[in-house]
């Protein structure tokens, strides 16, 4: 069944229909009123997987969808269009440009915890590069994944864009198949797995992953703001987030405040008691809930450790002292346990950092400029928020993606574009001027090296319309000025001069 | 350990010191290797013709200028490349600092090739040097003598712990693909292509894998077919064929067939005189293997032009053949030497559908006056590049992408795109521990009224630059008004 729906975009997509941008700007207005139209229904599904609250979906899901679909709206045109780029001597009388073509048909393997997001922002930019995309929303957000499966085919083309709903098995059988791109967003361990599969058919791949995402917090910074937002960007869909804040790092002179502060805001956000709370969720699956709840293991929690296994709740818990050899800092937590490690100091908590897997986000809260530049200079990760969290994803003009483990490729506004598209290279030169081919051809000799050298050696000349425009503009501007300042400095010089020059201008007549 | 694993831990270790971040060191490491190509431009000729039979101005003229021009140009902008790049912000990120931070990947695995040993092992060691990465250069076993040179000669210019060169063949290349690094670039077949990818999966190591197929050459019947096959010839028989980017076959209508073969049986004698064999510029097949392996292509077609073939001197004449069909032995896989098949079509749609119907090429050549012709073909084909009225010069053009698409590769190098792709773009957002009230919007407990403020604030209603745009223009106005009152009464 999978076989034929990627055998059917595939022909879609050969028959051209999705070349024309019209036709992709068409698709994408479809799919925004998708998302207008069933704001409703979506966060119903959401409820029911992930005890999502109905505020919650369009603040964290739906706005971003529809933000990229207008921006990529908006500059369609732009980004399809040709892109010219710097000539040599050689080629300074051709055309030369880079032309973003679709690559064929996309993959599209989305996750549970932002059903929605991750699987349409990869899905916006596939429309927009004018490619076909096979959807897979993942099992486990069953009641997304089934809504996604019944509205698509109701909005966008029902051949070059089909849902396929399943679990593993489903999944493996589409990854035997060749696309011309594959989109994963989830865990390292299922990404080596599909770039393996993708490799077989030498296709190429973005991974979206995870990892352990530190916060580092300096002693010297306003600690009560800096715990607010860690506060709501670790508890926001209860932990459940690729670039939630995973662990604390700090001084142990400031871990009691630092506990404090955090018990303050999570009375302020959830009340006394979170699992009354509307805006508080739940664990996806039993599974999770099992497996965070083991991670917790030996370890008394100083705010929180409350759990209920028949609603999969586990209240916002925050572990101090936490040894760095310990379970909670072997694997990403994804969950709402916020464990703080001790370090001596900001060297000690590079350090840390630089010991473990590049992570997907790290967070510095600190006012010190210069040491917030030296903490991001001494360590690397896909993307940095300083003194706040999450936020880096909010800003398309940011390419959004890992680095080392926590993936590769990256995505968001523009970048989704040019990422599932293929940038062709393109030359086109006239069939006359052949004398200046002559150099290069055998037989060679010293004369037809030199100026074959010259002419390869020259540099590259930017002749693009802006350069050249305000080449122009700017020479225009200087002679303006320049006769200005001569007419000045001859008015200055007196009249006289003028005078002279119409006087002997009559006496010559 | 195995000297593979030795020389990656060592070129790791020293890139934990941190001592390629300056760019200082990065512009020293490669000023070192320009003085190398031009103190060594003698030995590396040497070597080159002992490999290929490329003579001495071939090799200036295909490997070494080359990187000159690429290694100057890396001098020239590298401050400028390693620069936070800004970014445009939105309303709520108006008063923060946003930009991209290029920054090194860590050690890089480089696997050359054999066809150009030096130009396509060491332009992407001028990309990972000038990102910032240490590499480990593992050059083409089959082109010897140049990767001994390599690495006998490299670690006296560049710092040895940071580039070692790792010569071998097969076992040698397996143990290294056995470790981890942080991007392994690869140039070579498709079927190794896998086999690296595949390895590079058990890490989440990511690639740039520069592969090869058959590029196709389109002529047209209306356009200056003497000038067209001029090019062609030149390109096809540069280096005996071993180009990845070479016309492998020619797609023309009958009607103009036997021009072509005539056209390019004029050039193949001025290039190369009445006796290829006994002329320097003619070079050799890289051995044995792949001399038999191209022979044996030429079974069951027609040959028009050459066909002498040499075993003892691994020496293929410049040869064309005429009438071949989609189903000869020639056109199952890439060519690679000195054959030239000629296919008819019935005219630019059957060639663009003889085109689709293959895997996507490296590159497509089109040779035609008519512009909107060439356009069509761009519009309805797809490869890694596309060249109208000439081969092989958009390898010069560094602004260009260098790459191909589908089974032709993936990533693309050259220029800023070398630097680029060997680096980490790193997306930075500082903001300030102020203003908090503004994200009030987004904390529980959430309440119709905050969802509206959130809305107002998020949904994409501000054009930032159109703003400013506007409060310039208003400014100025204001500004005009006031000279007017004032000045001109």
């Amino acid at each position: 069944m999978e076989r034929q729906a990627v055998q059917r975009a595939k022909e879609a997509f050969l028959s051209g229909r999705t070349r024309p941008v019209e036709f992709r700007l068409q698709q994408l207005h479809a799919l925004q009123k998708m998302i207008t139209e069933k704001e409703t229904e979506i966060s119903t599904a959401l409820k029911q997987d992930i005890n999502r609250s109905q505020y919650d979906t369009p603040l964290l899901e739906l706005i971003g969808i529809e933000n990229e679909i207008k921006l990529a709206i908006e500059k369609l045109a732009d980004w399809a269009a040709p892109r010219h780029v710097e000539r040599n001597l050689l080629t300074i009388s051709d055309e030369v440009y880079i032309q973003p073509e679709p690559l064929g048909v996309v993959l599209i393997i989305g996750a549970w915890n932002y059903p929605w997001a991750l699987t349409l922002l990869p899905l916006v930019g596939a429309i927009a590069a004018g490619n076909a995309a096979v959807v897979k929303p993942s099992e486990l957000s069953e009641y997304s994944s089934l809504l996604l499966r019944a509205l698509l085919p109701r909005y966008l083309d029902k051949d070059l864009y089909p849902v396929v709903t399943g679990g593993a098995s489903e999944t493996q059988e589409l990854l035997r198949i060749r696309f011309d791109h594959v989109f994963y967003t989830g865990s390292s361990s299922v990404g080596k797995v599909v770039m393996e599969a993708a490799a077989r058919h030498l296709t190429p791949v973005t991974l979206e992953l995870g990892g352990k995402s530190p916060c580092y917090i300096d002693k010297d910074c306003d600690i009560r703001v800096a715990c607010r937002r860690i506060t709501w960007g670790k508890f926001v869909n209860c932990g459940q987030t690729c670039i939630a804040p995973d662990y604390i790092l700090c001084e142990p002179c400031i871990q009691g405040r630092v506990v404090e502060c955090i018990r303050h805001t999570l009375l302020e956000f959830y009340g006394a008691d979170p699992k009354c709370s509307p805006d508080y969720g739940r664990i996806i699956n039993q599974r999770h809930f099992n497996r965070i709840m083991s991670l917790m293991e030996g370890y008394t929690p100083v705010v929180g450790g409350q759990s209920d296994s028949s609603q999969r709740y586990i209240a916002p818990t925050v572990l101090k002292d936490v040894p760095p050899h310990s379970r909670l800092m072997q694997e990403e937590i994804f969950g709402p346990l916020l464990p703080i490690v001790a370090v001596s100091d900001m060297d000690d908590a590079i350090n840390f950092i630089n010991e473990r897997e590049k992570p997907l986000a790290l967070y510095i809260f600190c006012s010190d400029k210069k040491a917030i530049k030296r903490f991001i200079e001494e360590t690397t990760s896909g993307g940095v928020t300083v003194n706040d969290v999450m936020m880096h994803y909010t800003l398309s003009s940011l390419p959004f993606g890992g680095v080392g483990q926590s993936g590769m490729g990256r995505y968001h506004g523009k970048h989704t574009f040019d990422q599932l598209s293929h940038q062709r290279a393109c030359l086109v030169r006239s069939l006359g001027m052949e004398s200046v081919n002559l150099s290069r051809y055998p037989p060679q000799d010293r004369r037809r090296a030199r100026r074959a050298r010259m002419a390869l050696k020259s540099s590259l000349i930017d002749m693009s319309k802006r350069t050249l425009i305000w080449a122009i503009v700017a020479t225009i501007i200087g002679c303006g000025l320049f006769i200005a300042l001569l007419v000045i400095l001859l008015i200055a010089a007196g009249l006289n001069c003028t005078c002279w020059y119409w006087r002997g201008f009559y006496n010559y007549w | 350990m195995s000297r593979e694993q030795l020389a990656v831990q060592r070129a790791r270790k020293s890139f934990h010191t941190g001592k390629t971040k300056p760019l200082e060191h990065r512009i020293h490491q490669l000023r070192s290797l320009l003085r190398f190509v031009h103190e060594r431009q003698k030995e590396i000729a040497d070597a080159v013709k002992k490999d290929l039979g490329k003579s001495e101005y071939a090799t200036e003229l295909f490997e070494t200028i080359g990187l000159e021009g690429e290694i100057n140009l890396a001098l020239e902008n590298l401050a400028e490349w390693a620069a936070p790049r800004p970014v445009e912000k939105n309303l709520l990120t108006i008063l923060d600092e946003v930009y991209i931070q290029p920054e090194p990947l860590g050690v890089v695995l480089i696997i050359g090739a054999w066809n150009y040993p030096w130009a396509v092992t060491l332009q992407p060691l001028i990309g990972a040097i000038a990102a910032g990465n240490a590499a480990v250069i593992k050059p083409s076993e089959i082109s010897s003598h140049s990767a001994k040179l390599m690495e006998e000669l490299l670690p006296q210019y560049l710092d040895k712990d940071l580039y070692p060169v790792v010569t071998g063949g097969v076992s040698e290349t397996q143990e290294l693909l056995k470790q981890r690094f942080d991007h392994i670039f690869y140039t070579g077949n498709s079927t190794v292509g896998k086999l690296v990818m595949e390895a590079a999966a058990r890490h989440l190591t990511p690639v740039t894998l520069e592969l090869g197929g058959k590029s196709p050459c389109y002529i047209d019947k209306d356009c200056d077919i003497t000038v067209a096959c001029r090019r062609i010839t030149w390109g096809k028989f540069v280096n005996v064929g071993q180009t990845c980017i070479a016309p492998d076959y020619i797609l023309c209508e009958a009607s103009i067939q036997s021009r072509v073969v005539e056209e390019i049986k004029k050039c193949i004698k001025e290039f190369y005189t009445d006796n290829p064999k006994t002329f320097e510029d003619y070079g050799r097949m890289v051995n044995q293997r792949h001399l038999k392996r191209v022979v044996a292509l030429m079974e069951g077609s027609t040959i028009a032009v050459g066909g002498e073939v040499d075993e003892s001197q691994c020496y293929i004449a410049p040869t064309v053949l005429k009438d071949v069909t989609g189903e000869s032995k020639l056109m199952q896989e890439e060519i690679f030497g000195p054959l030239l098949p000629i296919i008819t079509v019935s005219g630019v749609d059957e060639a663009i559908e003889f085109i689709n119907d293959r895997e996507k090429p490296l590159v497509i050549y089109v040779f035609a006056d008519n512009n909107k012709l060439i356009k069509r073909v761009i519009a309805e084909t797809s490869s890694g590049a596309l060249l109208a009225n000439d081969c092989l010069v958009h390898f010069t053009v560094s602004a260009l992408p260098f790459g191909g698409v589908g089974n032709s590769g993936m990533g693309c190098y050259h220029g800023r795109h070398s630097f680029d792709r060997l680096s980490h773009l790193r997306s930075c957002l500082i903001k300030q521990l102020k203003m908090e009230g503004v994200n009030s919007m987004r904390y529980p407990p959430h309440t119709a009224k905050k969802m509206s403020w959130a809305r107002f604030f998020l949904l994409k209603q501000f054009n930032v630059s159109r703003m400013r745009h506007l409060a310039l223009l208003a400014m100025l106005a204001g500004l005009a008004a006031f000279v007017v009152q004032r000045f001109l009464r």
